[in-house]
């Protein structure tokens, strides 16, 4: 039981951590490209290098933190001009092919050290060390030092931690899961702002008990804390608030009706080029945002922002739901969550000797990314529109 | 403008007729109140000249039927004049005037928003979007698709109101009230074509374009879709549809432009630009009463008479490339 209670600590230890944080407002900027517009980015991973890059330059030159935030946010701006000026115009496949060389010449460019003044600023593949940016944000914590258990009253706390009263509440929880999931579905009979309250309401009780059951103790204020935690999953929720706005309003029609055809929305008079220049910019924005959030709690290195960030980006949303509201940070959560649960679980059981000792830990790392790999196909074929996207949107070829 | 006068009265079939009766029966001829001017349009692909148009003007008011036989050029001309496709003769001379603005230079969504709108041969439903989102997106100057406003609900909150007002009303005239909420890609193909129209409507347009409004609907259907083509042209819009359904043209339309190979053959009122020798040569061939089964014609006087002609034919092409 031990064994178990390890690997549930761990699973929250990653669902929690501002880095899943930091992706999920990555995916949101993704979804609002690909979901909602229908761009084809696969760069998503250079908006994030970019904004982490500027962001983290800036305080290293003395700026300070909202002109380094602005900064970051300024050159995924720019960026996004950059690649959508030349290639909005044409067909989508174009975007992608464009953006994955950018995303990669951004990348080579970062870890490149040919270059004096630009090693100095970039600190080529070795990176720009957090501890040279970070202390700006975290002096503003008002947590104070120490560690923080949440919840302090956890399962040991009732009958003594049994394995029922444990069983019962993941049996709970699964349960809060399946329902939010049927009512973010639109299954239920509930609609507009009570729909958007009970998700988040059954969301907040679903966070409460899994931290009943698997209490998570951290630092206050240090790297990776809870100082980190909050504003990662505070931005989230500003990012969704706003994802919610532009997408329920006539812009955000315009959006789709983009992604559903170009010529027809010309015909109605629309200005196609706009419109997508705008979904890439507010998408690459998000990234941006995204980029920052996730090497605050780390350093600025270019390798841990490429491809594969983008391709787990794109996983993610595919498994929550393009163009759902809630798709990218349910998407988020059971990739990085799911991830965890297999390295662990092959940790403990496949390779200790206590068990099956077949592997060592390199091994299980790569074993969890081919069994992720055989889910992401199994759900491409058996639900194809993700967790929370409407079948019905299938059934039209486009 | 004495528009509201002239458009009232044109709902009235005699005094179309006599309107048009005015009008000279030849290709390009001038009309009295011109809303679509043409000059000098050309669009080759490679060394295929698909469209040639010296000069053509569309009537304001009434129902004008673009026919021809197949590959005559009727959509790339359609494509052409609302932005679409650029001419080949752009910056030569090439020139066209919408309701006495310049389009020479313009984008498809400009063009939309001038009041020219157009729909789709093949139908361009948004099939992922309800009906209702498909009719709301053809509503123009939208406050709440600017992305500077659309976060602040109360700046675009009235509008957005009235144009589902109106979308509605649309809706219940084109019987498509009941999938309001239902994706347009579940609509038949008819229902497609009557989304479209109505989606077009939604924009006020002053004229409306519809490429082959008819093709692939069944009969009941087309009925009432030309029961609505008039009732717009008696709502005072200027209608310019491409059709190949002879019945549907001689029945709605009030005056008929023939297209063939590119270019304008014959212009004249539906009943009588069928009798055309113009257009029989072009949707029959010009030797279509030769019976090629008649021995009798075997001779070597009617072969050189053919051949006369065939030379001829051919001069008179070199003598129009040159």
């Amino acid at each position: 039981m031990d064994d178990i209670q390890n690997i549930l600590q761990a699973m929250m230890r990653v669902a929690v951590s501002p880095q899943t944080a930091a992706v999920a407002i990555a995916v949101i900027g993704l979804n609002i490209h690909f979901g909602y517009t229908g761009l084809l980015n696969i760069g998503q991973s250079a908006f994030m290098l970019l904004g982490a890059y500027g962001f983290a330059i800036s305080i290293t030159q003395g700026w300070p933190l909202v002109v380094a935030i602005l900064m970051g946010l300024l050159v995924a701006f720019v960026f996004a001009l950059v690649l959508g000026v030349p290639t909005l115009k044409l067909r989508g496949d174009y975007l992608a092919i464009v953006t994955i060389s950018a995303a990669e010449i951004v990348r080579y460019v970062g870890r490149s050290v040919g270059v004096e003044w630009l090693f100095d600023l970039t600190g080529g593949a070795q990176g720009i060390p957090g501890s040279q940016y970070r202390g700006s944000f975290t002096s503003l914590s008002p947590f104070g030092s120490g560690n923080t258990t949440i919840l302090s009253f956890n399962y040991t706390d009732v009958a003594g931690g049994s394995v029922v009263v444990r069983l019962l509440g993941w049996a709970v929880v699964i349960g809060l899961i399946w329902m939010a999931v049927r009512i973010g579905r639109g299954k239920t009979s509930l609609e507009g702002t009570g729909r958007t309250a009970a998700i988040i309401g059954i969301s907040a009780a679903t966070i409460l008990l899994a931290f009943f059951l698997a209490p998570t103790g951290q630092q206050n204020t240090g790297v990776d804390g809870w100082w980190f935690t909050f504003i990662a999953w505070i931005l989230v929720g500003i990012s969704l608030l706003i994802v919610l706005g532009l997408t329920k309003s006539p812009w955000g029609r315009a959006l789709r009706g983009v992604r559903e055809d170009e010529d027809a929305m010309r015909s109605l008079g629309k200005n196609v080029f706009a419109i997508k220049m705008q979904a890439l910019i507010i998408g690459g924005l998000f990234g941006a945002l995204g980029g920052m959030m996730y090497v605050l709690p780390a350093t600025v290195q270019p390798d841990s922002l490429g491809r594969s960030i983008t391709f787990f980006a794109y996983t993610a949303l595919l498994l929550g739901g393009a163009a759902t509201i809630w798709g990218p940070v349910l998407g988020t959560l059971i990739f990085y969550v799911g991830r965890i649960f297999i390295i662990a679980s092959a940790n403990t059981y496949l390779s200790s000797d206590k068990y099956i000792n077949i592997m060592n830990s390199q091994q299980t790392s790569q074993f969890a990314f081919i069994l992720v790999g055989v889910a992401l196909m199994l759900l491409v074929i058996f639900r194809p529109q993700g967790i929370l996207g409407d079948k019905r949107e299938l059934r039209f070829n486009v | 403008m004495s528009d509201t006068t002239t458009t009232a009265s044109l709902a009235d079939p005699a005094v179309r007729r006599e309107l048009m009766s005015t009008v000279e029966a030849t290709p390009g001829s001038s009309k009295p109140d011109s809303i679509l001017n043409v000059d000098h349009i050309t669009r080759h692909f490679g060394g295929i000249t698909a469209v040639d148009v010296g000069h053509l003007e569309v009537q304001r008011g009434i129902i004008t039927a673009l026919i021809g036989p197949n590959g005559a050029g009727k959509t790339t001309f359609f494509n052409l004049i609302t932005g679409f496709d650029r001419p080949s003769s752009a910056g030569q001379g090439a020139h066209w005037s919408f309701d006495g603005r310049t389009l020479d230079r313009t984008s498809a969504s400009r063009v939309a928003r001038s009041g020219m709108v157009r729909t789709f041969q093949l139908t361009k439903a948004l099939s992922r979007m309800t009906v209702m989102d498909n009719m709301m997106l053809g509503a123009q100057n939208q406050a709440g698709e600017n992305l500077a406003k659309c976060l602040l609900r109360p700046l675009w909150g009235g509008q957005e109101k009235q144009v589902e007002t109106k979308a509605l009303d649309l809706l219940d005239r084109f019987s498509l009230l009941e999938k309001r909420t239902d994706y347009a890609g579940s609509l038949s193909g008819g229902q497609r074509k009557l989304l479209e129209m109505a989606r077009a409507l939604m924009s006020d347009p002053k004229m409306i374009m519809l490429d082959e409004p008819m093709a692939g609907v069944n009969p009941a259907l087309t009925q009432s879709l030309l029961g609505h083509i008039q009732s717009l042209r008696d709502d005072g819009m200027t209608v310019l549809f491409v059709e190949h359904d002879m019945h549907v043209v001689r029945h709605i339309s009030d005056w008929v432009v023939v297209m063939a190979e590119g270019k304008i053959v014959a212009e004249g009122a539906a009943g009588e630009v069928m009798s055309n020798q113009a257009v029989i040569d072009a949707y029959l061939g010009a030797h279509h009463d030769t019976d090629l089964g008649d021995d009798a014609l075997l001779t070597d006087e009617t072969l050189e008479k053919l051949a006369e002609e065939v030379a001829e034919e051919d001069a008179e092409r070199k003598e129009e490339q040159a």
